[in-house]
């Protein structure tokens, strides 16, 4: 695209690019760590991604500042004015994967606390390499400005929700086998639900991509693969039948 | 006699209700001597909405508006060729009266040029020439109720002797709308009616935009897109002598369909 008559509007606009891929950076780097710290049992970088949490939540602040000061300015139109909302939306998403990156690894000292079985942390070791690759995608798509490939991030998050509907499994499995496994494995839990929830946002970013490209919002839902609100309905006791196959409500 | 167009607004965009056609032009060009200023415009202009022009200075957008009441007449070496209808009555026709016509259609221009006379006078002028009124009072009503609508009355209802080249910039702009409307035009031209207006005198004007489409269908011509925007149902966009692209404002400024358009609103070039 043609650049604007106005060079200082095009140097902010670009400024709340480059940001917006700073931050991507650092939210993806946060991830891997506290995945990395929740594996390796490793207190001191769980700590580290606290710490970067702080950054990353100041970095959102400043480029919604940036962002309001630039349409205050300018007033853009059309193209400019999505990218702008986009950047402010793609932002909060951001800082939101910051957020869950920083709750698992404030889980790593509950988890490591106890002894656990290898093969869970691997699972959730494969289910957050899953999140990273759809986090990487969906940053160069922003970074490339790539609808399509925004659109399959989106249907590549049934991949990571189908995986954890299967550690969900898998956790509720030890929970019932041996008592002693239910602290550490809720905390699995929850980091597993919180990887889910990072696809998610990652979900999101692609869907404002496409709308600041296109214009239009991205068609029809996304697949759903969490099927676990099902896994957990209860059974009235009285009812019979099948009670228990209430509607899978997934997120 | 005229076809029965309407404009349907399709998609996400239709807000704007259905209007039937209240002027339109078909391959309109003009020349000034030997220079080409039009090269086939065809546009369509709903009744009792806003249609805004836009486009870059020497696109041909104020060119286009001054065909739509024939002040192009007025410039010695313009020639306009094409088709102009109003209520399908083709306007560049011989049996046309002129002045009828500019009292059909009134125009609004960027500086506000009252006359050198009394705020009463400047409004009383235009039934006073064309013989609208019946009597002293009749004139004293059209005056009052032009001024009203024009959202001027109650600011200068005890001072209608004054000189209505005494009022601020904003105040004489809508005097320039209330003389505009005395004459019961159906269809009012306005040429960048607040490029010379100061913020609230402009937000003052585009309220009255807004007010009048209810009775008048209303052309406009801007430069500021943020203005075509808040103001206009339709816009069409102006570029080298042509209409690139025409369509919903909302459309038109949210997400265009050409590349031309794109670059203008956003300030990328023109």
């Amino acid at each position: 695209m043609a650049e604007h008559t106005v060079t200082s509007y095009e140097e902010e606009l670009r400024n709340l690019v480059r940001r917006i891929s700073e931050m991507g950076g650092q939210a993806e780097r946060m991830v891997a760590q506290s995945v990395q710290a929740l594996i390796n049992s490793d207190w001191g970088l769980a700590q580290s991604v606290v710490a970067d949490d702080v950054l990353l939540d100041a970095a959102q602040r400043e480029l919604d500042e940036r962002a309001i000061l630039v349409i205050g300015k300018r007033q853009p139109m059309s193209v400019d004015l999505r990218e702008i909302v986009g950047a402010i939306r793609i932002s909060n998403d951001l800082e939101r994967i910051g957020d869950l990156a920083k709750n698992i690894a404030k889980r790593v000292i509950a988890v490591s606390e106890h002894s656990q079985p290898i093969q869970l942390v691997r699972g959730i070791e494969h289910m957050a390499e899953l999140a990273l690759d759809q986090l990487k995608d969906v940053l160069d798509a922003y970074a490339d400005r790539d609808p399509a490939r925004a659109e399959s991030v989106r249907s590549n998050d049934e991949a990571i929700d189908a995986m954890y509907t299967s550690i969900f499994r898998e956790l509720l499995t030890y929970m019932m086998e041996d008592p002693r496994n239910i602290t550490p494995c809720t905390h699995l839990l929850f980091s597993a639900k919180n990887i889910e929830r990072i696809g998610d946002h990652a979900t999101n970013i692609a869907e404002t991509i496409y709308y600041i490209r296109t214009g239009e919002q991205m068609p029809a839902e996304r697949p759903k693969g969490d099927r676990t609100p099902s896994l957990t309905a209860p059974r009235p006791p009285a009812l019979g039948g099948d009670g228990a196959a209430s509607p899978a409500a997934g997120e | 006699m005229m076809e029965n167009v309407s404009f349907a607004t399709a998609g996400a965009h239709a807000r704007a209700p259905e209007m039937p056609v209240k002027m339109f032009g078909r391959k309109v060009e003009v020349f000034y001597g030997q220079k080409q200023a039009l090269h086939g415009v065809d546009l369509e202009i709903p009744e009792r909405q806003v249609t805004a022009l836009i486009g870059p200075s020497g696109c041909g957008k104020s060119t286009f508006l001054r065909c739509l009441n024939r002040m192009n007449d007025t410039v010695a070496i313009a020639r306009v060729v094409g088709d102009i209808r109003l209520d399908g009555e083709d306007i560049y026709d011989k049996s046309i009266d002129v002045v009828e016509l500019r009292a059909r259609v009134g125009m609004v221009f960027q500086k506000p040029n009252p006359f050198p006379k009394s705020i009463f006078e400047n409004v009383a002028y235009g039934p006073r020439i064309h013989g609208l009124f019946k009597n002293k009072a009749h004139l004293q009503e059209i005056v009052e109720t032009s001024l009203k609508r024009a959202g001027l009355f109650e600011e200068v209802k005890d001072r209608l002797d004054e000189p209505g080249t005494g009022l601020s910039g904003g105040q004489q702009q809508r005097l320039c709308i209330a003389r505009a409307i005395a004459v019961s035009p159906e269809v009012i031209l306005m040429d960048e009616p607040c490029s010379a207006l100061d913020p609230i005198a402009t937000a003052t004007v585009e309220e009255l935009i807004d007010e009048l489409k209810q009775n008048y269908t209303i052309v406009i011509v801007t430069h500021s897109m943020q203005q075509a925007a808040r103001v206009s149902q339709r816009t069409a966009m102006f570029h080298l002598g042509r209409i690139v692209e025409v369509g919903p404002t909302e459309k038109m400024f949210s997400n265009p369909d050409d590349k031309r358009t794109q670059d203008y609103i956003t300030g990328r070039f023109g």
